[in-house]
């Protein structure tokens, strides 16, 4: 069984963020970059299928020569090697373009099933695997609760949280694209041993002419959506005091929360 | 409150690899989920967090320089980076993994037999089996020399008497270090629980390191099998380079204190409002005392990463260990009291882990080598005279007359 795992390298979400000199992004200097949390999520799923199965794990990222720490870290939590997208040629696409570089380098490097988070915590766009699905021609299911491989390894039993409580249970053909949602499980700590191990795993790179893509069609020239600016939200000064006891304060609350906010129905 | 983000004044994570970082940020992670949560009542309730050892063995915090017995081998500074992330969380837990890795691990592995090492090394580093190291004694603290437990050799192996005070982790541990004079002077002994004649008891009405167990250990007749010997094991020496190895990690462990009441101190500062609408923050004498911490914070970052670079290329000297013990441990405890300053009545509560640090580092202060002694084992580096044990200049002057 062999999983592929696509994880995004994302700014620290507690960094301190100011909008860039070009308008259209952060500044980046000063600020950390963390794996993005959703794909914890999916980098647990893969190795527990992976350890259920014995299979192997292979993380890929797509992001600037940086995007290495993360891969790094994904090898340190278990996976066996890792593949990077970091060629100029392939960066500030859309999720179009970025999900067509790391379908193709998936597709070269053969995979029964695909694992990603649901969204990344930057731009959020949660497209990218549909994406990957579709360029790949293989089903694909978002904000997945839980995986089940079937016995005879050729689909698995894929859990949705729907709305009003419901949860939807379908069957999935391998090969597959999943889309786990945050807390589907509990993304281990990387042990001392794996950081050390991790330093001797590979991390294969991959230029834009390998993948057999038409250069047209990747990166920013193959892009169809384009940031055009980014703004901090405006913080709002308006506070209100509601006095009062627990019940009176709470009676209140409910009604603002239904009248003014209408949060509540 | 957010999670932890570091303190790096001067790029100083520029000077970690890679691989130094991600061990840091692994504790880091680790102390913020599993430590922060409950270490406030442990405190309280003055009980060790057994329920964290199984995990802390999982992830390789014990005897992790250690190589063979499938030990991740790290280099120090990976190591120190882990005392300083334990010790941001409590320093009595740092404690125990210094003393499992430091003071039982690292003899057995240096002066134990093969099969000692087998039989320990692997229980020991997952946690399945807990060690303690008995050295100082109710009299003997500062001049281990002067010690009073003596191990007597018999037929069929040893017998040992005396009594050992101060012991982290005493009762609980499976087996213990011990140190004893025999006729061939200092050695060391493994003696495991339940061995007739070995008694436990743990010390109450501390102040201080409440997360953790402090303990005295009796020998009353206690006969052990001539294996228990650690066979490498010879004169003061032998226990003095355990100490060397858990003071080096106390050099890091003092800044994980220190970074903690920093970080409190100011987030509190710039939380807490007063004047005019202004948050204290913006008082100088605040201000002082943040520059003052993140200053000799951030000194005491380069001096341990100076060590531990030495201590990997083979050539850091006990008196340099000293220097770091001693000045970091010394900023902790003025970081301490800085960070309860600032906190006001907030400061002496457990709302908050300042009171807690501040208390802890009391034991961290004098354990260890005391600030005094490492004051006089710097003394005797630069000056060659040893202050606590010096020549006796006038005696021999009178020997000699008296000769003549």
């Amino acid at each position: 069984m062999k999983i592929a795992v696509c994880v995004k390298q994302v700014p620290d979400p507690e960094a301190r963020l100011r909008v860039g000199a070009d308008g259209a992004w952060i500044d980046e200097e000063g600020v950390a970059f963390v794996l993005n949390e959703s794909d914890e999520y999916a980098v647990e799923e893969a190795l527990r299928i992976a350890e259920r199965t014995g299979g192997e794990v292979i993380a890929f990222g797509l992001g600037p020569e940086r995007t290495r720490e993360a891969l790094r870290k994904v090898l340190a939590l278990g996976a066996s090697r890792a593949v990077l997208l970091s060629d100029p040629a392939l960066l500030g696409g859309d999720a179009l373009a970025t999900g067509r570089a790391l379908a193709a380098a998936i597709r070269q490097e053969g995979a029964d099933l695909v694992l990603t988070g649901s969204a990344s915590s930057d731009l959020g766009y949660a497209a990218t695997g549909s994406v990957i699905a579709g360029e790949l021609g293989w089903p694909h299911a978002w904000l997945v609760m839980g995986v089940e491989l079937a016995e005879d390894r050729r689909s698995v039993r894929i859990t949705r949280e729907m709305e009003g409580g419901m949860n939807e249970l379908s069957a999935v053909v391998l090969p597959a694209v999943i889309q786990v949602q945050a807390g589907i499980n509990h993304p281990r700590y990387a042990s001392l041993k794996g950081i050390m191990a991790a330093k001797k795993k590979e991390i294969r790179e991959v230029a834009a002419a390998e993948l057999g893509v038409d250069a047209g069609r990747l990166g920013r020239a193959g892009s169809r959506l384009e940031t055009v600016s980014v703004a901090l939200p405006v913080s709002g000064r308006e506070v209100e005091w509601i006095a009062g006891d627990a019940a009176a304060v709470a009676a209140a609350l409910v009604t603002k929360l239904e009248q003014e906010a209408k949060v509540l129905r | 409150m957010s999670r932890f983000p570091g303190v790096d004044f001067v790029e100083f994570d520029a000077l970690l690899t890679e691989e130094q970082r991600m061990v840091r940020d692994t504790v880091r992670a680790w102390v913020e989920d599993r430590v922060k949560p409950i270490i406030e009542e442990c405190h309280r309730e003055e009980r060790t967090p057994l329920e964290l050892v199984p995990e802390m063995g999982e992830l390789n915090f014990f005897g992790s320089t250690l190589s063979d017995y499938g030990l991740p081998g790290l280099d120090n500074v990976s190591y120190g980076l882990i005392m300083q992330e334990l010790e941001r969380g409590d320093s009595g837990l740092r404690s125990f993994a210094s003393v499992q890795s430091s003071l039982v691990m690292y003899p057995i592995h240096a002066f134990g037999s093969e099969e000692q090492k087998a039989r320990w090394l692997p229980k020991l580093a997952t946690g399945e089996a807990i060690g303690c190291f008995g050295l100082t004694e109710p009299d003997f603290g500062s001049n281990p020399g002067g010690m009073r437990t003596t191990a007597r050799r018999t037929a069929d192996g040893w017998v040992l008497d005396g009594a050992k005070q101060w012991i982290t982790n005493g009762t609980l541990a499976d087996v213990a270090v011990v140190w004893a004079k025999t006729e061939d002077g200092i050695r060391g002994f493994l003696v495991e629980k339940g061995t007739p004649g070995f008694t436990s008891s743990d010390q109450h009405g501390k102040f201080s390191l409440r997360a953790s167990t402090t303990s005295e250990l009796g020998f009353h007749d206690c006969h052990v099998p001539a294996d228990a010997l650690l066979p490498q094991s010879g004169g003061l020496k032998s226990p003095l380079m355990c100490l060397n190895q858990a003071r080096y990690g106390i050099a890091w462990g003092g800044l994980g204190a220190a970074m903690e009441c920093y970080w409190t101190a100011l987030e509190y500062a710039k939380q807490r409002v007063q004047f005019m609408g202004q948050p204290i923050a913006a008082h100088q004498i605040v201000q002082e005392k943040l520059a003052w911490m993140v200053s000799e914070i951030t000194k005491g970052q380069l001096l341990v990463l100076q060590l531990g670079r030495l201590k990997d290329a083979g050539r850091l000297k006990h008196q340099q260990i000293s220097l770091g013990k001693r000045n970091n441990v010394w900023v902790a405890r003025e970081c301490a009291r800085l960070a309860r300053e600032i906190l006001g009545a907030n400061g002496i509560v457990d709302d908050y882990p300042v009171i807690r640090h501040m208390l802890n580092i009391e034991s961290v202060f004098t354990y260890e080598g005391t600030h005094d002694i490492h004051g006089l084992i710097i003394g005797e580096a630069v000056t060659g005279i040893p202050a606590y044990n010096p020549p006796r200049v006038a005696e021999k002057a009178g020997k000699s007359k008296a000769e003549a």
